[in-house]
């Protein structure tokens, strides 16, 4: 909360007080971070799978391969990034009073918070939807059985509106009790404080393997929202833009290609695999990027695929089918726009 | 002329004027241009601005809401006054519970019986030095694991209900019955502060005291009793139904742990005033009072603790406005006060962060300034008694 206080004020401080000079200052926030030497990146103060530090503090997750990307994209060394854990509540006014260059928080893109922050969305890294995790001694088996019940959520997310509409539209009643942190919703959860806990699929998944008991514990079929998830940047910088939202559609391409990071610097006759991998063609050009981008991501990070099943696939502890995040050739709607 | 002029620049008063012009002249530039650039700023990134949001609606559950209308269907600007209600609730509550508490332990930390006194210095020693935050956490984590689930809920006569969600009440319906009772309760709170002050009087002019207990138990309590049974008023009682309590007026756990740490730890602070205030006050003026015969209780109620309170008042009005401003740190556990709902969820959905902290600033200021307002009348009526 202070942190929040303290952003603001400063973030008003600096807008209030710099002025004169934004007027005509065009900002690049790729010529900040090449002259750094470093990118700051927004992520969750710890949701597993997308964003955590592990105990020696190396963040992992699908999340933090998104800021990895751009860090080998812009910088050409996906390890050269400095993480900056946010709660829901401070993300955006992180984002546009300049503390981080872009955020990659599981953040939700809504139309209000596209269009009337000041921020744009860059892409997808996963699709979504709003789901319930229960107490297993209840009985519950569906959203429908939980009229009156409570629920714990965290504060500043669109949870919290979804579960409003959601009931509403059903005419039931509900009761939430709204935390600061998820770490803190997960703790209100356990010690029954309230009946569900009601989040995105994905990470009630990462939340329920980190209960003391997950087996005390079920997570029900019903998703009650959309939830597409993607890194964000500010508004006034199209370069920038681009920049994150290439970076990412890089991973996606390259697992359409087939293009591992063992595979990534095999010579290839493949024209797609040639713009990847930059020996072919000027992608990197009206990005102002080094030919070697995509090959810089894709060997450092990985393509989308290995992101996926490093983070939050089936061999981890959280266990996450590929679902609709599954190439749309594969049934899924994962889709990157043509790499030429 | 122009010398007349000149001799009017080196006054030395017509230049301390004209200094200060200078420095407001500056300081409203600066203030000024801040502002412009801010505002110049903002729509040069394409954030929305201005109040218009507060009347779009809010979309988001509360939980703890007293008496006022709200649903998710309602307005921002009816969140923020559930907001604003939440956070006077709470503060009130606390300034209530510490000041009885500050009283009380701060007239035990000068006893003269030795386990009263030090348990008194251990309990300020304790509670005054560990942050405020960790000790609302502490009794929200206490409190949730020490009182039991909705199912077995500590239950009063069938009508009242404790579990670690919070506490049921039952709720008076509403009807003419229930504003008689109300009545009632008002007719006899103001004939007994007649009475009272009516043997206060004879007291004063003949010395004769008449005891007006019964008429308090009379007038105050049972009158509206009866009352409520004659018009057969009707109360709506907390029934669990599915997975908690419904109906009649639930106080969330949240808000107990808020303003249970918030009075444990600010009044340790009013105790050492009123410590303070009650050295302050010379030893003749106690050793008159037992001169004249009065009993200690007497000597410290009519003697000591109109002086001493006179020296506590102003340091005991900071306290207050800590206490007021500290539950803002509700966010932590929960409770929806102005910060959570306004300054959390609201400036999260909208996003203005610029208009949201300056209303939620401008709502703590307005609080504050009403604290210090009524202190100070309070104050300044018992300083001039004293003269």
């Amino acid at each position: 909360m202070n942190k929040l206080l303290k952003l603001s004020a400063v973030s008003l401080i600096a807008i209030g007080s710099f002025g004169v000079q934004a007027g005509i200052f065009h900002s690049d926030t790729l010529k900040d971070v090449q002259t750094k030497g470093s990118l700051t990146c927004g992520v969750s103060t710890g949701t597993p799978g997308f964003s955590s530090p592990d105990s020696s503090g190396n963040w992992s997750g699908i999340d933090v391969d998104v800021c990895r990307a751009v860090a080998a994209a812009t910088l050409g060394d996906a390890k050269k990034v400095k993480f900056v854990p946010l709660t829901a509540k401070e993300r955006f006014v992180a984002l546009s009073s300049g503390e981080i260059d872009m955020l990659s928080r599981n953040t939700t893109w809504t139309h209000t918070r596209d269009t009337s922050l000041g921020l744009t969305f860059a892409g997808v890294n996963y699709y979504d939807g709003q789901g319930f995790m229960v107490q297993k001694s209840l009985g519950v088996n569906s959203v429908k059985d939980l009229d009156g019940a409570s629920f714990c959520i965290q504060a500043g997310t669109t949870t919290e509106l979804n579960l409003a509409d959601y009931f509403r539209s059903n005419k039931m009643e509900f009761k939430a009790v709204t935390y600061d942190t998820s770490a803190q919703t997960k703790g209100g959860f356990e010690a029954g404080r309230c009946d569900a806990l009601t989040s995105d699929v994905s990470q009630l998944a990462g939340l329920r393997s980190t209960l003391k008991d997950p087996s005390s514990a079920v997570v029900l079929g019903d998703v009650i929202s959309k939830e597409p998830l993607g890194p964000v940047v500010r508004k006034d910088d199209n370069t920038w833009l681009n920049i994150v939202r290439w970076s990412l559609n890089a991973m996606i391409e390259a697992e359409e290609l087939g293009v591992t990071s063992a595979t990534i610097d095999d010579a290839s006759t493949s024209p797609g695999i040639q713009r990847l991998q930059g020996k072919s063609g000027k992608l990197n050009e009206s990005l102002g990027l080094s030919k070697d981008w995509s090959r810089n991501i894709i060997a450092q990070v990985g393509n989308y695929g290995e992101s996926f099943e490093r983070n939050i696939g089936m061999s981890t502890p959280i266990q996450l089918p590929r679902g609709v995040n599954q190439l749309w050739i594969k049934g899924g709607i994962l889709y990157a726009p043509a790499f030429r | 002329m122009f010398t007349k002029l000149k001799s009017l620049l080196y006054n030395n008063e017509v230049r301390a004027i004209l200094f200060q012009i200078l420095a407001v002249v500056v300081i409203a530039y600066f203030a000024y241009q801040a502002f412009d650039n801010m505002m110049l700023n903002i729509e040069q990134r394409g954030i929305r601005s201005g109040f218009g949001f507060l009347n779009d609606e809010a979309g988001f559950a509360v939980n703890d809401n007293f008496f006022l209308e709200y649903s998710p269907a309602s307005t921002n600007l009816q969140a923020f006054y559930v907001g604003i209600v939440n956070t006077l609730i709470v503060a009130i509550t606390g300034i209530f519970f510490a000041s009885v508490l500050g009283l009380i332990v701060g007239i035990s930390r000068l006893s003269s019986n030795y386990l009263i006194r030090k348990m008194a210095t251990v309990y300020i020693e304790v509670f005054r030095n560990i942050p405020i935050l960790l000790q609302i956490l502490f009794w929200y984590s206490m409190a949730l694991s020490a009182f039991p689930s909705p199912k077995n809920s500590i239950s009063f006569f069938d009508s009242i209900f404790l579990n670690s969600r919070g506490l049921y009440l039952p709720r008076p319906v509403e009807g003419v019955e229930i504003y008689l009772v109300l009545a009632s309760f008002i007719i006899g709170v103001v004939s007994y502060i007649f009475i009272k002050r009516r043997s206060n009087k004879k007291h004063d002019d003949t010395g004769i005291e008449t005891n007006t207990t019964p008429y308090f138990a009379g007038l105050v309590l049972l009158l509206p009793i009866a009352v409520y049974f004659a018009s057969g008023a009707q109360l709506e009682y907390p029934v669990l139904k599915g997975f908690n309590f419904r109906g009649g007026v639930d106080l969330s756990i949240e808000f107990f742990a808020l303003a249970f740490a918030l009075s444990i730890y600010t009044a340790t602070y009013i105790a050492e005033a009123i410590r303070s205030g009650i050295e302050s006050v010379d030893n003749g003026q106690k050793e008159a009072a037992a001169a004249m015969g009065l009993t200690q209780t007497q000597s410290l109620r009519l003697v000591v603790l109109p002086q001493a309170l006179r020296v506590a008042i102003p340091p005991i009005i900071n306290q207050y406005l800590n206490l007021t401003k500290n539950s803002s740190l509700a966010a932590a556990v929960g409770y929806t006060e102005l910060v959570t709902i306004f300054s959390g969820t609201v400036l999260n959905v909208v996003g203005q962060a610029i208009e949201i902290i300056i209303l939620t600033m401008l709502v703590y200021l307005a609080i504050s300034l009403v604290i210090s307002l009524i202190l100070n009348i309070f104050n300044k009526k018992m300083q001039i008694k004293g003269k």
